[in-house]
């Protein structure tokens, strides 16, 4: 028996395998957005190929953070806004992990802004799925990074004085190389970008609106939505930077004004992941780490050997 | 004190090559047959402001720094920024020279580059040199190398001097040129250095010197090495091959030297945006089955806190250095400080479940950082090596036999696919990472990737299959569980013994210490001894979980107790009152916070006059006496 033999497997997956047996009641609330989440990387899973135990989701805090409780792979919970630097650090550990990386917006924009910028700047090799209702939810309703200008709140009473951040021109910039958004009430489209966020080699970014009824807005609010990959009205490149950087701030723009527009916004198939760049300058092994301490044949070196003659 | 030593201080500036060649020199006394320690002493700047590095070396065991030194090459700062005494940081052109005079000791040397100082620009300095008997020696250093057309080998010309004025052999310096500088500058240095040392012995009668090299003999090959270093080759040989960083002063030395060694043994160093990074970084890769790191100093490490509070509830093994610096906030941060223990010991929320270890010396800073690795990982704790800049910096020989042991990369209780298969799983799979009742408290781990392993790791209180669960029976197992873990590392920690002990079994007073003023309390305690008084000393390195049965008896059995520390609130001495919960009318306090580590002088002086002499008021001109409780 290999180590991890569950990586590479070549077998039919069942959508089911990522059902916990004894499914805990979900504590999101009914018409929650996040649900569509969860069933939409039920269905891309299978499709890539990966089972549950080849795949580590990495969550961070808040309702989001609740997926690794009904999905049923290797899972961490980390905290509020870390899931990023976990998530990637076992990416360099064992590169043939399929990892994910989620949280809402408060996680990834606010609190955990810093680690989305240099996560997408390296490009590691991971889809981040960002729940974007915003609000902060859990904590019950306050004002949180793509909140609208003048949301009010009991944080923000006055009606926040903030410009909402533009995350998919904010990772553009930062350097995903593959930026999309979509939204809870459009399915079909979450499970198909989803897919190809799995299997893009590089940092993925999916915007993902996830409508919180209780405090922010219902599922209406956000339809109807536009795919502009397939609208006539709108005509762009994706796979062209200035191009895609115009159609992102138009995007961003509009979801204030009450148009949803959703798709993939930029995709640079071409740029080499994070592991690869390593590689290429000898600062990463070929072969994953995580397997060397199960090798009983790897002969450990040791500083005695290696290093100590200099100092004598 | 040993009077046949030799303890020679270069100074200059910041970016003048004060640390190469001090360490070159360092070397050539250790390959000399000499047992060496050095001290440094530096500013936050890149470049300019006053900097020292002291090389003490004898014939015996030399594990600290000196009181005082006696012999002083006093190079110019190149650097140098403000002319004026009236400057915020005065006339720094003449400080290597005017800054390190107090320390002198009578009939000690000073070389000074008279190519860049001035010494009639110090008041009253030619009373000074003749009411302390100071041998002066100004030679035109600069000039001399400049004549070889490079200025900047000054510091070559300085070291050749010292050989002529010290009776020492140049072999073992030229070697070390010819081992460490690149065929380009070889010759030119090689020449500097002789001009010098034979420009020194035509114009000087150096036959009687007035401080000379003393002379010893090891019998097997000594390597000369920090504690930065110690600490990294520690964690190597424990199979680490992952660390992630940002840089701080001093941290930054063991992520430098982890850094540059990783790539040749297939490991991975991740330079990252900031510590709360580095720490999640070194716990995913750790969750994801590989032998992981990170560290930082105070500010660094306070972003730590979260990830190291991640690491206690789920069980990721990982280990923390920390190298204090003088604090609060941005502090000191070039000057050792020991005063973020408590921060160390209690940061992050809930009950600390980690393990803290403090090594004294550079031979202990090996040994603990591989303790802290195999408790990490045997044990699925976050383990903490609290060093500080003193003890990172400091170099000193160590035998290379010391490091000849086998390599140890074993993850712990980490489960195989095949044991996997034969341990608990809930109907649908899912493994009990977390189970109750398990020998130490240690529950079996899996590794991603693994088929038949799969749980959940979560920061929320769970239930052995890592759901989150907050029933009141499961809280209290797991907690008690987790806590039993600390109670079998004490137990494992008994049977390696970190403490250190110097002075009689049976004497009258006692000295407690931890951390890296070890080796200077242990010299204070020989000369108390030398000088009839009766004391031993206890260095301490376990500070979670502490040693308290090994402390108590120590307490126990003497009549009082004196403890060491560079804190300015007491924090060690607090920890042990904790501890023990008595003996508070036996403890009273030297502490020094100056940015300064201990001198011996200092401790004996402190202990002379608390001690035996009663005397309430025994705070010493750099440290400060607290009385014990009741007092």
């Amino acid at each position: 028996m290999s180590t991890f033999s569950a990586i590479g497997e070549e077998r039919e997956i069942d959508r089911d395998e990522y059902t916990p047996g004894v499914e805990p009641q979900p504590t999101w609330c009914p018409g929650c957005g996040d649900f569509s989440v969860l069933k939409a990387l039920k269905q891309a899973l299978p499709e890539v190929g990966r089972t549950p135990e080849e795949t580590l989701l990495c969550t961070g805090i808040g309702c989001s953070g609740k997926l690794n409780s009904y999905l049923d792979t290797y899972g961490f919970h980390t905290i509020h806004g870390r899931s990023l630097p976990v998530a990637r650090a076992a990416k360099l550990a064992n590169p043939d992990l399929e990892v994910i990386a989620a949280g809402g917006d408060g996680d990834g924009y606010g609190i955990g802004g810093n680690h989305f910028i240099h996560t997408a700047r390296e490009n590691h090799d991971m889809t981040y799925i960002v729940f974007n209702n915003e609000i902060f939810g859990l904590t019950k309703g306050q004002t949180s990074p793509t909140s609208p200008k003048g949301h009010k709140s009991k944080t923000q009473p006055s009606g926040s004085a903030k410009e909402p951040i533009k995350p998919l021109s904010m990772s553009l910039n930062a350097g995903a190389s593959y930026v999309a958004r979509t939204a809870a009430v459009n399915p079909n489209q979450a499970k198909e970008i989803l897919i190809e966020a799995i299997e893009h080699d590089g940092f993925a970014h999916v915007d993902f609106l996830t409508q919180c009824p209780t405090w922010n807005k219902d599922a209406r609010q956000y339809v109807p939505y536009i795919d502009v990959n397939e609208s006539d009205d709108y005509d762009f490149d994706k796979t062209d930077r200035v191009e895609a950087q115009e159609m992102m701030r138009t995007t961003e723009e509009s979801l204030y004004e009450g148009e949803v527009l959703t798709g993939r916004f930029y995709v640079d198939e071409d740029r080499p992941s994070y592991g690869e760049e390593k590689r290429a300058i000898g600062e990463m092994p070929e072969e994953p780490l995580a397997e060397r301490y199960w090798d009983d044949d790897y002969e450990w070196e040791r500083s005695h050997d290696m290093f100590l003659d200099k100092h004598a | 004190m040993t009077d046949d030593e030799l303890i020679w201080r270069i100074s200059g500036g910041s970016g003048d090559g004060i640390a190469s060649t001090s360490q070159n020199f360092a070397k050539a006394l250790m390959r000399s047959g000499l047992n060496v320690f050095t001290h440094r002493h530096y500013p936050s700047r890149i470049r300019g402001g006053h900097t020292y590095t002291e090389v003490r070396a004898s014939a015996d065991p030399v594990n600290s720094r000196g009181d005082g030194y006696n012999f002083l090459l006093a190079l110019g700062d190149s650097f140098a920024r403000n002319p004026q005494e009236e400057a915020v940081y005065g006339n720094e052109e003449i400080k290597p020279l005017s800054e390190n005079l107090d320390e002198l000791r009578e009939g000690g040397v000073i070389v000074y580059d008279e190519g860049l100082l001035d010494a009639s620009e110090i008041p009253n300095f030619e009373e000074r040199a003749e009411e302390n008997d100071w041998h002066v020696y100004p030679l035109d250093l600069r000039g001399l190398a400049r004549d070889q057309g490079r200025e900047v080998m000054r510091n070559t010309a300085g070291v050749g001097a010292t050989c002529a004025l010290t009776g020492m052999d140049l072999d073992h310096v030229q070697d070390l040129m010819r081992d460490a500088m690149p065929e380009k500058i070889l010759e030119p240095n090689l020449e500097i250095l002789q001009i010098a040392y034979d420009q020194v012995r035509e114009e000087y009668d150096v036959d009687a010197p007035d401080v000379s090299v003393p002379t010893g003999e090891h019998d097997e090959t000594q390597l000369l090495m920090s504690g930065s270093d110690a600490i990294s080759y520690g964690a190597i040989d424990e199979g680490c091959r992952f660390i992630a960083g940002y840089p701080m002063t001093p941290w930054t030395e063991v992520f430098t030297i982890m850094t540059k060694n990783l790539p040749k043994l297939g490991g991975i160093s991740e330079q990252v945006e900031d510590e709360i990074a580095a720490a999640a970084l070194a716990v995913g890769a750790s969750h994801a089955g590989v032998k992981a790191m990170s560290g930082s100093s105070g500010g660094g490490f306070a972003l730590m806190s979260e990830p190291l509070g991640l690491a206690e509830m789920t069980e990721t093994p990982v280990v923390l250095v920390e190298a204090m610096r003088a604090g609060p906030s941005t502090g000191m941060p070039t000057k050792p400080e020991q005063s973020d223990l408590e921060h160390v010991l209690y940061t992050s929320q809930g009950d600390s479940q980690r393990v803290v270890l403090a090594p004294g010396t550079v031979e202990e800073a090996y040994e603990q950082s591989r303790i802290a690795f195999r408790l990490a990982y045997e044990y699925q704790i976050p383990s903490i090596l609290l060093y500080d800049q003193k003890l990172g910096g400091e170099m000193t020989n160590v035998p290379k036999s010391h490091f000849d042991r086998e390599p140890n990369p074993t993850l712990g209780k980490t489960l195989s696919e095949d044991a996997l298969a034969d341990e608990p799983h809930s109907a649908d799979g899912k493994f009990h990472r977390f189970q109750h009742d398990v020998e130490d408290g240690v529950s079996p781990r899996s590794v991603p990737g693994q088929k038949g392993g799969r749980f959940l790791a979560t920061g929320n209180e769970h239930d052995p299959t890592g759901h989150i669960a907050e029933s009141p029976d499961n809280r209290v197992a797991q907690i008690d569980r987790r806590t039993e873990k600390l109670e079998a590392i004490r137990a494992d920690l008994d049977t390696v013994d970190t403490g250190s002990y110097a002075g009689p079994d049976d004497a009258q007073y006692g000295i407690l210490t931890f951390g890296s003023q070890q080796g200077t309390v242990e010299e204070a305690v020989g000369r108390l001894n030398d000088a009839g008084v009766s004391v031993k000393s206890y260095g301490v390195s376990d500070m979670l979980p502490f040693p308290t049965e090994q402390v108590a008896e120590f307490v126990e059995s003497v009549d009082e107790v004196l403890v060491v520390e560079m804190t300015a609130s007491g924090q060690f001495r607090g920890l042990v009152q904790k501890n023990l919960g008595r003996y508070g009318e036996k403890l009273s306090s030297l502490l020094k916070y100056n940015g300064n580590p201990f001198e011996p002088a200092e401790i004996v002086d402190g202990f002379e006059t608390a001690i035996i002499e009663g005397d309430g008021d025994a705070s010493g001109h750099q440290t400060t006496f607290v009385p014990a409780a009741g007092d």
